[in-house]
């Protein structure tokens, strides 16, 4: 896999040679992670992300496997079983948080790795299937989420699964019936959590098989880097084993520390206080909010309030599911041959205001459907659909991008590492 | 034809969008929203501190205590604390012997069968029960209080926006309802006004009603203030038991992290060294290193 230059694997131990002859698994560990896989040496901390979403994952895996040996998929006990976990199962309210707010990190370290691809322009040629499988985990980790906040039977459980799935009696004719294939019924119950139980089992599984594949795909080109400029000599890479090992292992340590501090001392800041009320099928919550990793979707969807043609909960569905699926496209919405948006300054400009819009999507998703927080989710979701459909297809026809270095070496060697800025000594040449 | 069909798409949406946004602006334009009465009139919890704030935070044990006594004279009558045993109060630094008479004494019995008839009955608690309801079920419950259901108290503190400055703020917020608030906003039978409880009108009567109601057995000043207080914080515990546990480990993980990110950091720079200034020195392929692997599979004995 990718550049010739790459590292042969060369056991030492005759035992490692006796197996490499027999089930080159260390062969292939050599060449995904290790010394035999040349990465770019100008990666700053955004390419830390990737890594971080792994791991997140594991513990996820992890603490998940060992709550479930605790947890009851029942109606009736599973509020009482996951107190149970808390109060009496050994260390279960650290198994508990660390899963609880695990998932909330595992998105934090996506959505950064996700912008990190949006900037850099990783979704382009020859990375679209990457980037495609990316956002394939990226749906799978949010219907993992989903159906694993269901499990603990709260308040916002029941009336989350309600109003998402309800989401679905929105599409005409097949609506109803799928909703309530869904459910197992006309309303979240046994059920509903049996099969949430099973599949938020299930997922995280599928979720580590796509993760293979994205690594794979990743490897034909080999990785990215933030000046987009392509590879071309051994002096642009080193192996990624010790360098991004160890690069990977500093920023593995912040990201534990961010996650400590919120596990241990803030536990519940991010969860909302009705899920500690027993699930009640007949008293609403004032105000039902999905999780805060589902809040810009939420806003969009929230956004359509009028009918036109069709009806507005239906327009709010489909805007929902585009504003994800339009991602899919983007490899070919956006054709600029310059990668990195630290050549492209008008893209730059439009990219923050996109950051800042998701934001304000966020947030607005987060309040309750009053006056102005709709009028402003309103414009938000206006600017997200233009920036992706309008802006960025028309711009990357007009755009005047920033000369190139000539390689990866040159831009190291003048010092810009860090930030790979485009100011070269030499004056470059524009590439493409 | 993406470019193109993603263009009609986002003309799609975004037009939608605005036609609501038009929409929007209209009606907020020729009805602007009222500031309703619960907003005008609601409080946020009054700042309280609490000995378990912060990261060092522990539970001052004779506080639980006196909030365990406020609890079991005051709000046990309607309030139940399902998801605590009674030996737990082993933590509130009760021993094992008071643990058992407490259980013993409670005054509400664990509902059981007669051994010999199999007819419902009850039976004195013992250390390993949970707290028994005080009524047998949700009809019972709204039966004897007007049809308002008392909830269980066992997760009060962390089902409720603002934990246990939000209890004590309750228990001490009844108060005369303010000359301007509207008629249909007013307490109706039933309801007490509280500017701190969601729609303002509680269903609870003022549990906390004068000064000296329960009689410490430390001999603390029982004010209102003060048995608000405690059982907030009693509550607390009820809610979060292994909150010190968690503060600890905490701690802990927090100065091993630390400490591991440090050598993870320096053990970068160490890798790094090299690679960042002399770009030459380090690609495989660079003739000094062909040399220095030549050398290596000579001394292998490998060929090529």
């Amino acid at each position: 896999m990718s550049f010739p230059w790459a590292e042969e694997y060369r056991p030492k131990h005759p035992f490692m040679r006796w197996l490499d002859d027999r089930l080159p698994l260390p062969r292939l560990v050599y060449g995904a992670v290790g010394g035999g896989y040349p990465v770019p040496r100008n990666l700053n901390y955004f390419w830390n992300f990737g890594v971080l979403a792994g791991v997140a994952l594991a513990l996820q895996i992890v603490t998940g496997i060992v709550l479930a040996m605790h947890y009851e998929s029942n109606a009736e006990t599973a509020f009482n079983s996951v107190e149970h976990i808390m109060r009496n199962v050994n260390q279960g309210w650290f198994l508990r948080y660390a899963h609880a707010n695990g998932a909330s990190f595992f998105f934090i370290v996506t959505y950064i790795h996700i912008f990190r691809g949006l900037y850099y322009g990783s979704y382009k040629a020859p990375r679209e299937m990457v980037w495609m499988l990316g956002l394939v985990i990226f749906l799978l980790m949010m219907a993992t989420a989903f159906m694993g906040y269901v499990l603990p039977w709260g308040q916002m459980s029941f009336w989350g699964a309600k109003v998402i799935t309800g989401l679905f009696g929105a599409i005409p004719l097949v609506g109803e019936p799928i909703q309530q294939w869904l459910l197992g019924g006309f309303a979240p119950d046994q059920p509903t959590l049996t099969r949430f139980f099973s599949l938020h089992y299930l997922l995280p599984f599928v979720i580590l098989g796509v993760v293979v594949l994205h690594i794979w795909a990743l490897h034909i080109p080999g990785s990215g880097n933030p000046t987009g400029v392509d590879v071309k000599s051994a002096q642009d890479t080193l192996p990624f084993h010790p360098y991004y090992t160890a690069k990977d292992g500093f920023g593995l340590g912040v990201f534990l520390i961010a996650f400590a501090i919120l596990l241990f001392f803030l536990p519940n800041y991010l969860g909302h206080a009705d899920n500690y009320i027993p699930a009640n099928p007949l008293s609403t919550p004032a105000h039902i909010v999905p999780e805060w990793y589902f809040w810009p979707f939420y806003a969009i969807l929230r956004a359509f309030t009028v009918d036109f043609i069709l009806p507005a909960k239906l327009w709010g569905v489909l805007a929902m599911f585009a504003s994800i699926l339009l991602l899919f496209f983007l490899p070919w919405l956006d054709k600029s041959p310059v990668r990195s948006g630290s050549y492209r300054p008008t893209f730059r400009i439009f990219f923050w205001i996109l950051v800042a819009d998701v934001l304000i999507l966020g947030f607005c998703g987060g309040m309750p459907a009053e006056e102005p927080y709709v009028m402003i989710s309103q414009a938000a979701t206006m600017y997200y659909f233009a920036h992706f459909l309008i802006i960025l297809p028309i711009l990357s026809m007009v755009e005047r991008t920033l000369p190139l270095p000539n390689s990866i070496a040159e831009s190291v060697l003048h010092g810009e590492e860090e930030e790979a800025a485009p100011i070269g000594v030499k004056p470059a040449t524009a590439a493409e | 034809m993406v470019r193109f069909f993603g263009f009609l798409v986002g003309l799609g949406f975004v037009g939608v969008a605005a036609w609501s946004l038009l929409w929007g602006v209209i009606a907020y334009v020729q009805e602007p929203p009222m500031e309703t009465v619960e907003h005008r009139f609601h409080e946020h919890p009054r700042h309280a501190s609490f000995t378990f704030d912060g990261p060092f935070g522990t539970y001052d044990r004779q506080q639980l205590q006196r909030g365990f006594q406020v609890y079991k004279e005051v709000c046990a009558a309607c309030h139940g604390l399902n998801q605590v045993a009674f030996r737990n109060l082993e933590d509130l630094g009760y021993s094992e012997a008071e643990v058992r008479a407490i259980a013993d004494q409670w005054q509400i019995q664990v509902p059981t069968i007669n051994p010999e008839t199999g007819e419902a009955t009850g039976r004195n608690a013992i250390p390993a029960d949970h707290f028994p309801d005080p009524y047998p079920n949700e009809t019972a419950a709204r039966a004897a209080n007007n049809n308002a259901l008392p909830p269980d108290l066992s997760l009060i503190v962390k089902a409720r926006e603002g934990g246990a400055p939000y209890i004590e703020s309750l228990l001490t917020g009844y108060q005369d309802p303010p000359a301007d608030l509207p008629a249909e906003n007013r307490p109706g039978q039933g309801l007490y006004y509280n500017p701190y409880f969601a729609n303002l009108n509680i269903a609870m009567p003022p549990p906390i009603a004068a000064d000296g109601q329960v009689t410490y057995a430390d001999g603390t000043a029982a004010t209102r203030q003060q048995m608000s207080h405690d059982v907030a914080a009693f509550l607390a515990w009820a809610a979060e038991p292994k909150l010190e546990a968690r503060h600890r480990g905490g701690v802990m993980t927090l100065v091993f992290l630390l400490f591991v990110t440090v050598l993870a950091y320096l053990s970068y720079r160490n890798i790094w060294a090299t690679a960042k200034r002399k770009v030459r020195q380090t690609g495989p392929l660079d003739p000094a290193n062909i040399a220095k692997s030549d050398h290596a599979k000579d001394q292998a004995g490998i060929a090529g």
